[in-house]
């Protein structure tokens, strides 16, 4: 009896493993359907967007987080500190 | 034109009707949910069946009763206070759909294993999201369009006509232009050989994508058909029916020239008729030269205004263009649903026509033996118990299940071991399961001649040719053993036990199959719009015909594949077939199912110690003593009680809409 594993495919390599993952994009996204300009358009536009997601996110996230941990070290090191001295 | 797309839209209402009955289901009484989501092999399915019954029996018993005062059964109040198993609703996404709950397991011989596996909500939001992105493009597409950019091939509104209604502008056309056009390569291509087991396809390329086919000269030979309603395989170019029909040609001639009223009945429509009531075991019956009209052109000839059509919402457009035709009202239930239909009886009976309120002169529910894109079986012993309840009358169209099922071919009568005569009106149509073309109509004697009288088909239109009249004829002897041979034993064997391998086969893979697990006609799900096209194109390269089905045909998240047994498929062309689809399913990744997979199998075991195994794994020891108790419980409880189960709260289908589907998306019928 086969295996029941969704996944039974076999690749020979890693470039066959790349194509079947880009015609699974293909499939689900739906635009296996279209014409290749169509196609192209829509890539692009997806690329860009994530290409845009994470060069923000590689300028501005380092900032944030380092604000951020300013923020909340000046927050609770204060405290501590006036605890402290309260303490002492 | 506009009349027609008007149908479509209101078609399209009906399904997404249909489409948003979540909040019912979850308003069906909590133990069957429950019941419904171990249901996921066929004992527990059929030990639900059996218990469904007698838990609401004695609840609900005289509840209903009182429900038909009020409009609908939840305004009551009495229900619901009686309604004892029902535990706070919470909403839990049952695994099967409950497309058709509660049944009488009291009124089946056999066991009634059909399931409707839910939708994986991944896959609902994927394909959604699939239509979304599909249609941002149309929508750049038709404004390309209109600003010329681009060459519009399709009809659109002329320059003078700007200012009046726009044509070309609702969502089915958008869909047709946009959506259907580019991937039209899988539908109504032409075939050049009998569409026997196997077929030659007419290669054909389009250079502009999809909006023009040029044929290269090149024929696809052997392709395996999995397509045509072949049934019974007697679409042959050869053997006995083929010798008769030429037979009959050289006596008769192909055209008769004439209506059967006029001129045009000769002794072999006398005969056919003849044979096709004693085959169906009915008084009297009557054959018309087209099925899709023997039901539009009959029905109006038989209910008219005052009169109210009880329609499946699934029903085939010859049925709803008939219901239509017929000027009766026409209400709708829900598939395959009897409380739906039963609650529909109850209150036409209790509140006869609107505003005048006098009862309605007749009414008649129409439904189909199998559905030709659900695979399902009509409930008929159901169907006919609520009928002789309510004293209504029964048409059933035997279109799909006439020679495919019943253990003598004699359709969903003979599969349940019923009497024919409960049936009033038994419709069929020759053009599926005989390989031949028509379809008639049996029952009393006083109702065919009344017919013959007053149906348009029978006045218009031309009489049968003598030929497709022969071939009928000997493909109904064969079946029905008068040939003196077991050739139509055989193939009816050979259909059920292919049927049986194909749908088990599909269903261990790991495919979403749809349906009765007796039914020849296999759907299987495919929900995401680039696979539609997808599957059709990689079933065709490895030598497969399939047929696609996507919208309007079903509900636009439902898209699927459907594939038709034959008796004239060996055991290796179905292998075969599945070793292909099975391919084609991992590429695409269409092995949706999570049923629990049934235990590998072990070679010395017989199936029913396998099934037994399965039962205790799933610790459904315990279960099973409780469900042999009620079981019995509610034999004692069917003996003392009429048949028919009282409804509960069944929410009403939407009264106004008949579903007519232009079926342009299947390509053949
Ligand atoms: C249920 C049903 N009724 C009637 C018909 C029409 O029959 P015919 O194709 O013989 O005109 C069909 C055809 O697909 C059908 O499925």
């Amino acid at each position: 009896m086969k295996t029941t594993v969704a996944c039974r495919m076999i690749f020979k390599n890693l470039r066959e493993y790349l194509a079947w993952l880009y015609y699974q994009y293909l499939l689900i996204t739906g635009i296996y359907v279209l014409e290749p300009w169509e196609k192209s358009i829509f890539n692009s536009i997806l690329f860009s967007a994530i290409a845009m997601v994470i060069y923000t996110s590689y300028v501005f996230v380092p900032i944030h987080v380092r604000l951020a941990l300013e923020f909340f070290s000046g927050v609770f090191g204060g405290q501590t500190k006036s605890t402290m001295t309260l303490m002492n | 034109m506009g009349g027609c797309f008007r149908q479509g839209a209101s078609a399209l209402a009906a399904r997404s009707g249909r489409l948003s009955i979540s909040p019912s289901r979850r308003r069906v009484p909590e133990f069957t949910l429950n019941d419904a989501r171990s249901g996921r092999d066929i004992i527990t399915r059929f030990d639900l069946n059996m218990t469904e019954g007698s838990a609401s029996k004695t609840f609900n018993g005289d509840a209903c009763h009182r429900s038909s005062n009020g409009k609908s059964a939840g305004k009551n109040g009495y229900v619901k206070n009686h309604c004892m198993y029902r535990q706070p609703q919470k909403y839990r996404r049952p695994r099967e759909k409950n497309r058709n709950v509660p049944h009488n397991s009291s009124l089946y011989k056999t066991p009634f294993m059909e399931s409707f596996e839910e939708t994986p909500l991944m896959v609902a939001v994927l394909t959604y999201m699939g239509y979304g992105i599909l249609t941002i493009f149309g929508y750049l597409r038709d404004f390309l369009r209109h600003w010329n950019v681009e060459k519009c091939n399709v009809a659109r509104e002329r320059e003078e006509q700007k200012d009046f209604v726009p044509l070309y502008q609702d969502f089915e056309n958008f869909y047709t232009r946009n959506l259907y056009m580019r991937i039209r390569d899988n539908w109504n291509r032409p075939i050049c050989s009998v569409p026997g087991a196997k077929m030659d396809l007419v290669e054909r390329v389009s250079q502009d994508y999809n909006w023009t086919f040029e044929h290269t000269g090149k024929v696809v030979k052997d392709v395996i058909n999995m397509g045509s309603y072949n049934y019974l395989g007697f679409a042959e170019n050869n053997g006995a029916c083929a010798d008769a029909a030429i037979e009959a040609t050289h006596k008769y001639g192909v055209g008769v020239g004439s209506t059967r009223c006029e001129m045009g009945t000769l002794d072999i429509h006398e005969e056919l008729e003849q044979l096709v009531a004693r085959f169906l075991g009915v008084e009297s019956s009557v054959a018309f030269g087209m099925g899709f009209a023997t039901n539009s052109m009959n029905i109006p000839a038989l209910t008219g205004k005052g009169c109210l059509i009880l329609s499946d919402e699934l029903n085939h457009a010859s049925l709803v263009l008939g219901a239509r035709l017929s000027a009766s009202t026409i209400r709708v239930f829900k598939h395959n649903n009897m409380q739906s239909l039963e609650k529909l009886l109850r209150d036409a009976i209790a509140h006869g026509q609107p505003r005048t309120h006098r009862p309605w002169k007749k009414i008649l529910i129409l439904v189909e033996g199998i559905y030709s894109m659900e695979g399902s079986i009509v409930r008929l012993p159901e169907v006919i118990a609520l009928k002789k309840r309510y004293k209504a009358y029964l048409y059933l169209d035997e279109a799909h299940s006439i020679g495919a099922l019943g253990p003598n071919g004699r359709g969903v009568v003979d599969y349940f071991g019923l009497d024919p005569k409960d049936v009033d009106i038994m419709m069929g149509t020759f053009t599926k399961s005989f390989g031949a073309a028509g379809g008639y109509i049996g029952g009393k004697k006083e109702l065919i001649d009344y017919l013959r009288r007053h149906s348009h088909s029978a006045l218009y239109a031309t009489s049968m040719p003598p030929p497709v009249a022969q071939q009928i004829i000997t493909s109904m002897k064969i079946i029905m053993g008068e040939d003196g041979t077991t050739l139509g034993a055989d193939r009816l064997r050979q259909l059920s036990q292919n049927t049986n391998y194909f749908r088990r086969k599909l269903r261990e893979i790991g495919f979403i199959i749809y349906g009765n697990d007796d039914s020849p006609v296999v759907p299987m799900m495919l929900y995401m719009p680039a696979k539609i096209g997808a599957f059709g194109r990689e079933m065709l390269k490895r030598n497969i015909g399939t047929v696609v089905v996507g919208f309007p045909a079903t509900p636009i998240i439902e898209s699927r594949a459907r594939f038709c047994v034959s008796a004239a498929h060996t055991k290796e062309m179905l292998d075969t077939a599945l070793e292909a689809i099975s391919e084609v399913g991992d590429l695409l990744q269409l092995k949706y199912s999570r049923r629990e997979q049934p235990l590998p199998s072990l070679g010395w075991m017989s199936e029913e110690s396998l099934l037994q195994a399965r039962w205790f794994v799933y610790g459904g020891e315990k279960k099973e003593k409780e469900k042999r108790q009620q079981q019995q419980e509610q034999q004692r409880d069917s003996s003392r009680h009429t048949d028919c189960q009282l409804l509960q709260e069944v929410p009403v289908p939407d009264m106004d809409n008949a579903r007519a589907t232009t079926p342009r998306w299947c390509a053949s019928s």
